[in-house]
């Protein structure tokens, strides 16, 4: 803890809404749901190595409401995380600092990721839906 | 306060102060692994997404059968291995920021480690156990 007071930082209520700092934040926001999201990857993979009563213990989770919202909020974070993360590797080569074009290519993951979202889940309905 | 001369309350060199705070060879490292983690991702989520839809419905044996085939088992155990590295790089930063009391923030940290290593482990040894 600091012994002095600090300036503190982001002062985020002193800016007028901007995209770039909605997809900021949503980047972290999506990136910790994911961390969580990875327990679901841990528990289809130990049930499917552990057996035939376990793998259907998780797939009856996964079909179950609770389940298809999660999953519903996973498959967006990570959609979003995947293009935002390009995205921020493209920055680190030095490419796409200035504002219209951080602007435009935070559009294009806005974009990009929910087409990315509909695309998953109408392949979902297409194999016969979620039940 | 002061950092040298006679000001200096605790009498200690200024090479004191900055030793043990890290090393100027490893200041990049977690930064550079978290782009080499990401690169990584980018396509085995791809492929992952993939692979996801092909369990949609499907039973046990075809799920084990897919997971089962040496190329979805290579994918998988680098998936697991470069997302459950990423995950702890990514939360690291996030309770660096926002947590500010010592405690709260080191026990946070080792939960994250913990929780990772398991995972990546756990995935690891499941993919292997299906694959062999």
């Amino acid at each position: 803890m600091p012994q002095h007071p600090r300036p503190l930082s982001p002062h985020l209520d002193v800016y007028r809404w901007q995209l770039t700092m909605t997809l900021s934040i949503l980047h972290r926001a999506t990136g910790i749901a994911l961390a969580v999201g990875t327990l679901l990857f841990i528990a289809l993979l130990v049930a499917l190595a552990a057996g035939p009563e376990s793998y259907a213990a998780v797939q009856s989770f996964c079909a179950s409401k609770l389940g298809l919202v999660l999953i519903a909020g996973w498959s967006w974070s990570l959609c979003l995380h995947l293009c935002n993360g390009i995205r921020h590797l493209a920055w680190d080569t030095g490419w796409g600092y200035e504002v219209p074009r951080a602007r435009a290519t935070g559009w294009g993951v806005v974009v990009v990721s929910t087409l990315m979202t509909v695309l998953i889940w109408a392949c979902v309905f297409a194999r016969g839906g979620v039940a | 306060m002061t950092t040298s001369g006679l000001g200096n309350p605790q009498l200690q060199a200024p090479l004191k102060r900055v030793r043990g705070w890290g090393s100027s060879k490893s200041g990049t490292g977690h930064f550079i692994i978290q782009r080499i983690t990401a690169l990584a991702l980018a396509p085995l989520c791809l492929w992952a997404i993939w692979l996801a839809l092909a369990l949609v419905h499907a039973d046990y044996a075809h799920a084990r059968a897919l997971v089962h085939q040496p190329v979805n088992a290579v994918l998988l155990v680098g998936l697991a291995i470069a997302l459950f590295w990423h995950a702890q790089l990514g939360l690291q930063v996030v309770v660096e920021d926002y947590v500010h009391t010592r405690l709260t923030e080191v026990v946070l940290q080792l939960l994250i480690k913990f929780f990772c290593l398991l995972g990546a482990i756990a995935s690891v040894l499941a993919v292997v156990r299906v694959a062999l």
